[in-house]
């Protein structure tokens, strides 16, 4: 019943979505940290800088970023970022950097929402005790807003795991572009969409799962 | 200005920040010239390129707006038939029997945790092997049971929150004056919970726009994305200039819907006829059950 699975090369399309999603994390964890420090920052232009960028970017359709990557950026400007010739090379980076720009958007917005949650007595109280700036973020906010970071964050993980699939609009060889190919060659539809599901049911669900238990075992009680 | 973060600022932490907006607007200023630079060097200033937009309308009747109306008309569609399968899945996950309320969490937790493009491709096959519907539809169909079997899921789960998130006495009073279990439902717990859900469900909006962009990548349906793309192949590869033009309305579009999502939390919040929390209008494209609500 499965035999037609031997032709594909199922456990290579699972690795390269892994691939995708983990390269996209944490860039978009590193530049999505740099935005909600420009956005909550005291310097009015970087605040500005980050609302304009969070606004735009998380409006427009991954598909639309990730196309342009591959056309715009690629094929009319000739970036390769590295990639030399090797097509399927450049085309993985292109879709990293997509999924990097669009999903630093929504993690900015995490982090943020984590900071907010932090009532602005305990940096005034601290204030009052004499802690300085530095000991301020480093003992009292930071860690507070870290702990009710985590369930947003983990939301953006388990989206950010699902938008890999959007690389296979510029034909990185992922499991969505194999899950075409297999139903346009095999006439085995539902077994072919129950094997993929299952993938992302087993990439996703558990995520969720730990990631939503650490959330709560790490929440500030208030 | 004074946050959690950083008390009211001196003299040298204002010189401070002098300092660090003139080097940020040197690195932006730094950066548009390259883009600049980058784009003109390979000609994609133009005129020519960017003339079929500005002037006459032919780009926007025969390309822009036939595929924006393909784009909404998948949206509201997928709307449509999604909320009412999200609100029943929603309050089935609550009922009291357990042969009700197992089966709809696993459908719920099992189409939430799966890309919505592989729903559509699954829907895309599914219509050509069971239905006869025309080839010409399909794409469309293929992309609303995508997004409807994806957000009505969703829903049920901002359904779920919403009600959850109502305080135990509205239902415990409306069973101490005799209400049935559906009436409770339906006349105390309902109304007051759909109002506190608008602005989560306004923000899943954007959500189901943005993904209608897949089925014109991927499923050949003629919508706003795919127009980019026959619009670029037809003025002269004016590939920059086409996306630009396709994202900007995705951007009005999608903004116009958050900013309404937003204006209307805190009419709600300020308004305070319902006695639940009104759910956020953020992070809706990950509503989690544990998180919505809770604000």
């Amino acid at each position: 019943m499965f035999d037609f699975l031997d032709k594909y090369d199922l456990l290579g399309a699972f690795w390269t979505t892994v691939q995708l999603a983990v390269l996209s994390a944490v860039g978009s964890l590193i530049w999505g940290t740099i935005l909600a420090a420009m956005r909550v920052g005291p310097v009015p232009l970087m605040r500005g800088f980050g609302t304009a960028y969070v606004n735009i970017v998380r409006n427009i359709p991954l598909t639309v970023i990730i196309l342009f990557a591959s056309l715009g950026l690629n094929q009319t400007l000739g970036v390769t970022l590295g990639g030399g010739n090797d097509f399927e090379t450049i085309n993985f980076r292109l879709a990293v950097l997509g999924l990097i720009l669009y999903t630093s958007s929504f993690v900015c917005e995490a982090l943020r929402s984590g900071i907010n949650t932090v009532p602005v007595g305990q940096a005034e109280a601290a204030r009052a005790l004499g802690l300085s700036f530095g000991q301020v973020l480093r003992l009292v906010v930071l860690p507070q807003a870290f702990r009710s970071s985590v369930v947003p964050l983990a939301n953006v993980l388990i989206a950010l795991i699902k938008n890999t699939t959007v690389a296979a609009a510029i034909g990185v060889a992922e499991t969505a572009l194999l899950m075409k190919e297999m139903i346009e060659n095999e006439a085995q539809l539902l077994l072919i969409s129950a094997v993929i599901a299952l993938v992302f049911v087993v990439l996703t669900l558990p995520t969720g799962l730990i990631l939503g238990w650490v959330g709560k075992k790490v929440a500030v009680k208030r | 200005m004074s946050s959690v973060l950083y008390d009211a600022q001196g003299p040298r932490a204002k010189r401070r920040n002098i300092l660090f907006t003139v080097v940020f607007l040197v690195a932006l200023a730094a950066l548009l010239w390259w883009v600049f630079g980058t784009l003109n060097d390979k000609g994609q200033l133009e005129w020519a390129l960017w003339k079929p937009f500005f002037t006459g309308t032919e780009a926007w009747s025969t390309y822009i707006w036939p595929g924006l109306q393909n784009t909404l008309k998948a949206a509201v569609l997928a709307v449509v038939i999604a909320l009412p399968l999200g609100a029943a899945l929603g309050i089935a996950r609550l009922s009291d029997h357990k042969w009700v309320r197992v089966p709809a969490a696993v459908v719920v937790e099992f189409f939430r945790s799966i890309p919505v493009l592989v729903l559509m491709i699954f829907g895309l096959a599914l219509f050509a092997e069971y239905t006869n519907v025309s080839s010409d539809d399909r794409p469309l169909y293929a992309v609303v049971t995508g997004l409807v079997l994806y957000n009505a899921s969703v829903l049920a789960e901002i359904v779920r929150s919403g009600i959850l998130a109502l305080p135990k006495g509205q239902a415990e009073g409306a069973m101490a004056i005799g209400l049935r279990k559906g009436q409770v439902m339906r006349l105390i717990l309902l109304p007051q919970a759909v109002t506190a859900m608008l602005p989560a469900i306004v923000s899943q909006l954007v959500v189901i726009l943005k993904d209608t962009a897949l089925g014109g990548a991927i499923l050949t349906f003629p919508e706003l994305l795919a127009s980019a793309n026959t619009m670029s192949g037809y003025y002269g590869a004016n590939v920059i200039a086409s996306y630009t033009v396709v994202a900007v309305i995705y951007i009005a579009l999608n903004f116009a819907l958050t900013s309404f999502a937003s204006w209307l939390e805190r009419r709600l919040r300020r308004a305070k006829k319902s006695t639940g929390a009104v759910l956020s209008a953020d992070d809706v494209e990950t509503a989690d059950a544990g998180t919505v609500g809770k604000v």
